[in-house]
């Protein structure tokens, strides 16, 4: 092999690498914090709900949850215009992870759910709580901190999965890497760097939620 | 220029899905192969072959497919080979799925009661025989759910190959919305051939799981 590397560019490229970091954080963010949420309403409807609406939210988890987030991608974006949603390519990319996340959120937090014992539902009504009150504080936090580490790790999935939205031009990290290696003819060595970024965002993201896990669900559960 | 019936959509659709179904049984079969290798260099005596194992799994799972994708193809250039979009597809796969199956199948291995290693060496059996008779069959049971469901990853995980330039399904997708303009419709066939291709799959995993608990559920 005689190849010379050279990671010269880095010095003239970085702002492109930067904006793309900031995209592909802020898609994360946006898409973990609604993912989330829209995980927690269809496992309540799942688990708890009428049975009608529990019908409908299993078939949006099978239907997600078999198919390629590509071509979740590809329909939202380049399917959904014949119907008349037209988007712009972030709020496409946006709409299709929370959606993906909503649906392998709802299965992972459901099975949190379906872990709490009858008798404290019970237990919460005859202390006069609501039913909200008891579904929030009997139920769902403590759901929630049992399947914490698997949400996390789903959290991160999607964060890596997100590449794919080069695909429909949103200006993420790939979608710079890209770019670069365009200007640069240094593919290897700028897809090198941006797989280098990947992994310490996959490594930093973990942490955090370790973080906010701790911070939470302060106490741990009486085993 | 030409019309395309629904049918021609279709068709061109199923033909491609079948280089989809090929390239996911390489990678599974493939990445089956390195991740037993993998599986005992994780759980054997040797502290290097561990921390490279756990390395490699770290960075295999906490980097996107889609850059592992670029980085084989064009990393495999970089040696002054001619490389077909087939073989880094392939090949990329074979090393993901690899990293993911050694942490399931580690985990289904470790799952195996300690005394029943125990046992075994005060019977006098040796690493291998331990492995063979006593701790791989219990493992196994545990395994096989989750390695199902995993295969329905690899299959979903073919779908980035289209971005490097493999032919496949996704890819058929996008070639025949370029030629048709009829991206809803397209899309739409594509989404219901992989959920066909699938949701057996996620089903008989579920399934399996209810029936190989049997002997989980006395423990």
């Amino acid at each position: 092999m005689n190849y010379a590397f050279d990671f010269g560019w880095l010095f003239d490229y970085w702002p492109v690498l930067v904006k793309g970091i900031l995209i592909t954080v802020e898609l994360t963010l946006v898409g973990g914090i609604l993912g989330v949420s829209l995980g927690i309403a269809c496992a309540w409807a799942r688990a708890l709900g009428p049975r009608w609406l529990g019908a409908i939210v299993a078939t949006y988890v099978e239907l997600i949850r078999n198919t390629p987030f590509l071509i979740q991608l590809f329909f939202i974006f380049f399917g959904l215009p014949a119907l008349g949603v037209r988007m712009g390519e972030l709020e496409a990319a946006n709409l299709a992870m929370v959606i993906n996340l909503g649906a392998y959120g709802c299965e992972i937090i459901r099975a949190g759910i379906q872990a709490t014992p009858r008798g404290q539902f019970e237990a919460g009504a005859s202390l006069g709580m609501s039913r909200i009150q008891t579904f929030w504080y009997v139920v769902l936090v403590p759901a929630l901190q049992r399947i914490w580490p698997a949400l996390s790790s789903q959290i991160v999935i999607v964060m890596l999965g997100s590449a794919a939205v080069s695909q429909i031009a949103a200006e993420d990290l790939t979608f710079a890497a890209n770019f670069i290696q365009s200007r640069s003819f240094r593919a290897f060595e700028s897809y090198f760097v941006a797989t280098l970024i990947y992994l310490a965002l996959a490594i930093g993201l973990r942490q955090l939620l370790r973080g906010l896990g701790w911070t939470i669900f302060p106490r741990r559960a009486a085993r | 220029m030409t019309d395309f019936t629904t049918w021609d959509i279709l068709r061109n659709l199923l033909l491609a899905a079948r280089w989809t179904v090929l390239l996911s049984l390489v990678s599974f079969i493939g990445g089956s192969l390195v991740g037993v290798a993998l599986l005992f260099a994780r759980i054997g005596k040797s502290g290097g072959g561990r921390a490279f194992v756990k390395a490699y799994v770290e960075i295999f799972q906490g980097t996107p497919l889609l850059m592992q994708l670029f980085l084989t193809f064009f990393g495999l250039g970089l040696f002054g080979i001619d490389v077909p979009a087939w073989l880094a597809a392939g090949l990329a796969l074979i090393l993901w799925s690899a990293a993911f199956l050694t942490e399931i199948w580690r985990g289904c291995v470790e799952s195996v009661a300690k005394g029943q290693w125990e046992a075994s060496s005060s019977l006098g059996m040796g690493y291998l025989q331990q492995m063979r008779w006593v701790i791989l069959p219990q493992a196994l049971r545990v395994a096989v759910p989750p390695t199902v469901g995993f295969s329905v990853q690899v299959v979903k995980g073919t779908a980035l190959t289209s971005i490097i330039g493999f032919v496949e399904l996704s890819k058929a997708g996008t070639m025949v919305t370029n030629a048709t303009f009829e991206p809803f419709t397209v899309y739409g066939f594509v989404a219901l051939i992989y959920f066909c291709l699938c949701w057996p799959l996620s089903k008989s995993s579920q399934i399996l799981e209810r029936k190989l608990n049997v002997a989980h559920r006395n423990h």
